[in-house]
């Protein structure tokens, strides 16, 4: 993961930014995340927390709203939902209630979705919580390109980002694009991006489920199958545009998720395509493939089976495309 | 009355200033008193009336209130580092049998860690929590307490859970979620809860537990149980330990909110936790009646905690009760986890005074280490091999209509398994499926 690097660069020149949460002084963060910032920022920069999510969530949106520009850290996402109140609420509608005259610019981070080994109150995807609400604006990473250019975008916007990263992806090494690595690479918020190109299905994800998604796809591309895996960077904005166009080339839609089905993004995106000229490209009905709708379960066999693997891609891609 | 008023007016016309509302009350209230020969404590009761919400008294003087016009609230002990009873009249004189389960109890739970946390360090299991330096808290709480009186505990509480009769093997069973944890293996390890014996299932979220606690209190009022909260001093931050301290006091709950203060959240120490005096300082200031006491003396806990649930069974009112450790570990980082050398350390404390009263030895301790050390490797030998769960268990617990999708996958299931007995017996999975 690029995230350290990426602050230990950019800080210096920039000013009015700090990192709130737990542990992320001292402890460097619950997930590491924040190595080494606390030695070379010292306290203004880096700041510990008493435990109370809701209380420095709503300590950094103000500090925004005053015109600081605050990254709020969660432990894991789970714990953001005593303070959702705050982003939902406060951070997300304040620059409309106070008629355009009060920004809020904050990013939300931390961990999100399904790790391992951890059970159900610290395995769930609040990507579709906090892409349903206007005044937000959802990332949710899969590479290292995407968290470098994407923080940077989200540091940078003028108003509440959620940043929700993955705890299995920041064990994941990736390599980066000499462009990737430059030092004024960043990505735009609400664009997506083809991992792999292909002609015969499109496959959307975001986050941990691109990987299965590829996985998948990997499969399929040995039986001849060309999946295009479409990787969505952004839940909100959410990139309507480039699935239409994949779909109108492979007029198959297969959505990814880790997350649970009712209401999520699968569902979201199944939606638009429903409601725009899409539709008529699609030769089959498009299918979700989504986390089990049960909460998670602590067995490593059951939580295996809770989320999709590329096995399950590739056999509902061929069901989808009526191939033995 | 006429008299009074009349006096008023008089008054009023005579002098020019402050003729406020709040200054003619006052007055009145004087005279009322002088004329009604009332007694001064009458005054002030009907001077109090004065101030929605506060029962105080005037000032002329401005004047900040500040952390130091109080003093401290003191630490309450019954042992000295030496395990001697300081005041005899506070010995709770417990029975040879009690002691000695007391001691047991407290020195098995460090090799229930060691066996435990060395799990997960070795990936066995995913998670774990040691109790090391809490042994106080936990039994002299529990001992106090009967199982019929409800438990909240926040994850470090293993100690009441030992005293109430959970077994080794249930502990361990549920750490590795196995076939016979009663919890089916859904929870991560140390999510430890047992319905018979009202301890209430851990829950990851911090504090939560903490309004859950008051309102399960609420339905207890006017019987002989209490509920008794455990909470660690980072968790009081939350929200929801406002939440529970107001409510607790304001619908007079027969709760004991047990905040157990080892100094550190993860690697967060109190001095960046709160300020002032402490947790214990918050429960005068709800109206909550609050004990400070000596975490590392199980007497003193013990005390403490009978004394609690006397009262909040009496008044139907909660208490606050705040053990402190002397000395304190980065409760998160064991791999800094020593023996502690001094005797602040509460099973030491507690052997000394064992040994002082002649209950205790060097032999019996050797013995009981060497028994209790096997009985917990030998429970976590036979939950290691363990069975999982069986497969059935898969389909239950989430809805009690089993759904026409489920319905169908449990089908597949039921013709799948017998053909794969090596995975699937009767008696539960193999763990080795995936
Ligand atoms: C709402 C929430 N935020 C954060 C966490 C992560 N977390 C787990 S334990 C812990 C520290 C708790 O410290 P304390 O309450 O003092 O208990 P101790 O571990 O010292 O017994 C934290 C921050 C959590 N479980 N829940
Ligand atoms: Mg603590």
């Amino acid at each position: 993961m690029p995230l350290i690097r990426l602050w230990t660069r950019k800080w210096n020149g920039m000013k009015g930014f700090f990192i709130i949460g737990e542990e992320v002084a001292q402890y460097d963060g619950a997930y590491k995340i924040t190595r080494g910032l606390w030695k070379k920022y010292g306290d203004k920069r880096v700041i510990d927390t008493p435990i109370t999510e809701m209380g420095f969530t709503g300590i950094a949106t103000g500090a925004a709203m005053a015109g600081l520009r605050p990254i709020c850290e969660f432990m894991t996402f789970n714990f953001a939902m005593q303070a959702i109140d705050q982003i939902i609420n406060s951070a997300g509608k304040t620059f409309y209630m106070s008629a355009g005259r009060v920004n809020v610019p904050i990013v939300f981070r931390g961990p999100n979705g399904a790790a391992a080994g951890v059970a159900a109150q610290h395995s769930q995807c609040y990507g579709a919580w906090y892409a349903h609400c206007p005044g937000l604006k959802v990332i949710s990473p899969y590479s290292s390109e995407d968290c470098k250019g994407l923080l940077k975008a989200a540091i940078r916007d003028p108003d509440p980002v959620v940043f929700l990263e993955n705890e299995i992806l920041y064990g994941v090494q990736f390599t980066m694009s000499d462009q990737a690595l430059s030092k004024d690479f960043v990505l735009p918020i609400g664009k997506a991006k083809i991992e792999r190109p292909g002609k015969h299905i499109t496959l959307v994800a975001h986050s941990n489920a691109v990987d299965i998604a590829l996985q998948g796809a990997k499969i399929l591309a040995g039986q001849g199958i060309e999946a295009e895996v479409i990787n969505l960077r952004s839940l909100r904005p959410l990139d309507t545009e480039a699935i239409a166009k994949s779909v109108a080339k492979t007029n198959h839609l297969i959505t990814v998720e880790q997350g649970w089905p009712t209401c999520g993004i699968g569902a979201e995106i199944l939606a638009r395509i429903m409601e725009t000229e899409t539709f008529f490209h699609l030769d089959q009905p498009a299918v979700r493939i989504t986390g089990a709708d049960v909460p998670m379960p602590y067995a490593k066999t059951l939580e295996l089976a809770a989320l999709p693997q590329g096995k399950d891609v590739a056999a509902a891609v061929k069901k989808l495309l009526k191939v033995k | 009355m006429r008299v009074v008023i009349c006096r008023i007016h008089l008054k009023l016309r005579d002098i020019e200033f402050r003729a406020t509302f709040d200054g003619v009350y006052d007055y009145a209230v004087r005279i009322l008193c002088t004329y009604k020969r009332t007694s001064i404590r009458a005054y002030y009761r009907l001077k109090l009336l004065l101030f929605p919400g506060a029962k105080t008294t005037w000032s002329e003087k401005i004047e900040f209130i500040k952390m130091k016009s109080y003093r401290p609230i003191p630490v309450y002990r019954v042992l000295d580092r030496q395990g001697n009873v300081i005041n005899p009249a506070e010995d709770p004189k417990l029975p040879e049998d009690i002691v000695i389960k007391m001691y047991k109890s407290m020195s098995l739970l460090n090799n229930v860690d060691k066996i435990l946390y060395e799990s997960q360090r070795q990936g066995r299991i995913s998670f774990y929590m040691t109790n090391y330096g809490e042994e106080a808290s936990h039994i002299g709480s529990a001992a106090a307490l009967n199982n019929e009186d409800i438990i909240y505990g926040q994850y470090r509480e293993v100690g009441v859970l030992i005293w109430r009769g959970f077994t080794l093997q249930q502990l361990v069973d549920q750490c590795y979620g196995n076939k016979d944890d009663i919890g089916k293996g859904r929870q991560m390890p140390v999510h430890y809860g047992s319905k018979e014996l009202n301890f209430i299932t851990i829950s990851s979220p911090l504090s939560t537990q903490m309004p859950q606690a008051v309102g399960s209190a609420y339905t207890l009022k006017n019987t002989n149980q209490v509920v008794v909260c455990y909470f660690g001093e980072g968790a009081a931050s939350e929200g929801d330990a406002h939440a529970a301290f107001n409510f607790a006091a304001t619908l007079d709950c027969p709760v004991v909110l047990f905040c157990r203060n080892n100094g550190y959240a993860i690697s967060t120490p109190i001095k960046e936790q709160y300020k002032g005096d402490g947790i214990a300082a918050r429960g005068p200031s709800y109206g909550i009646h609050t004990l400070r006491v000596d975490g590392n003396d199980v007497f003193a806990v013990y005390n403490a905690t009978k004394l609690a649930k006397e009262y909040a069974i009496k008044e139907n009112k909660p208490l606050e009760i705040i053990p402190h450790q002397m000395i304190v570990l980065p409760t998160d980082l064991p791999s800094e986890i020593k023996q502690w050398t001094t005797n602040d350390y509460p099973v030491m404390k507690l052997r000394y005074y064992i040994e002082k009263r002649g209950l205790w030895d060097e032999d019996k301790e050797k013995e009981w280490m060497k028994k209790s050390r096997n009985d917990i490797l030998n429970a976590f030998n036979a939950g290691e091999k363990k069975l999982k769960p069986k497969w059935t268990e898969m389909f239950n617990d989430v809805y009690k209509d089993i759904p026409s999708n489920i319905l169908k996958q449990q089908d597949y299931m039921n013709k799948h398994a017998p053909y794969n007995k090596y995975y699937y017996s009767d008696l539960g999975s193999n763990p080795d499926t995936g």
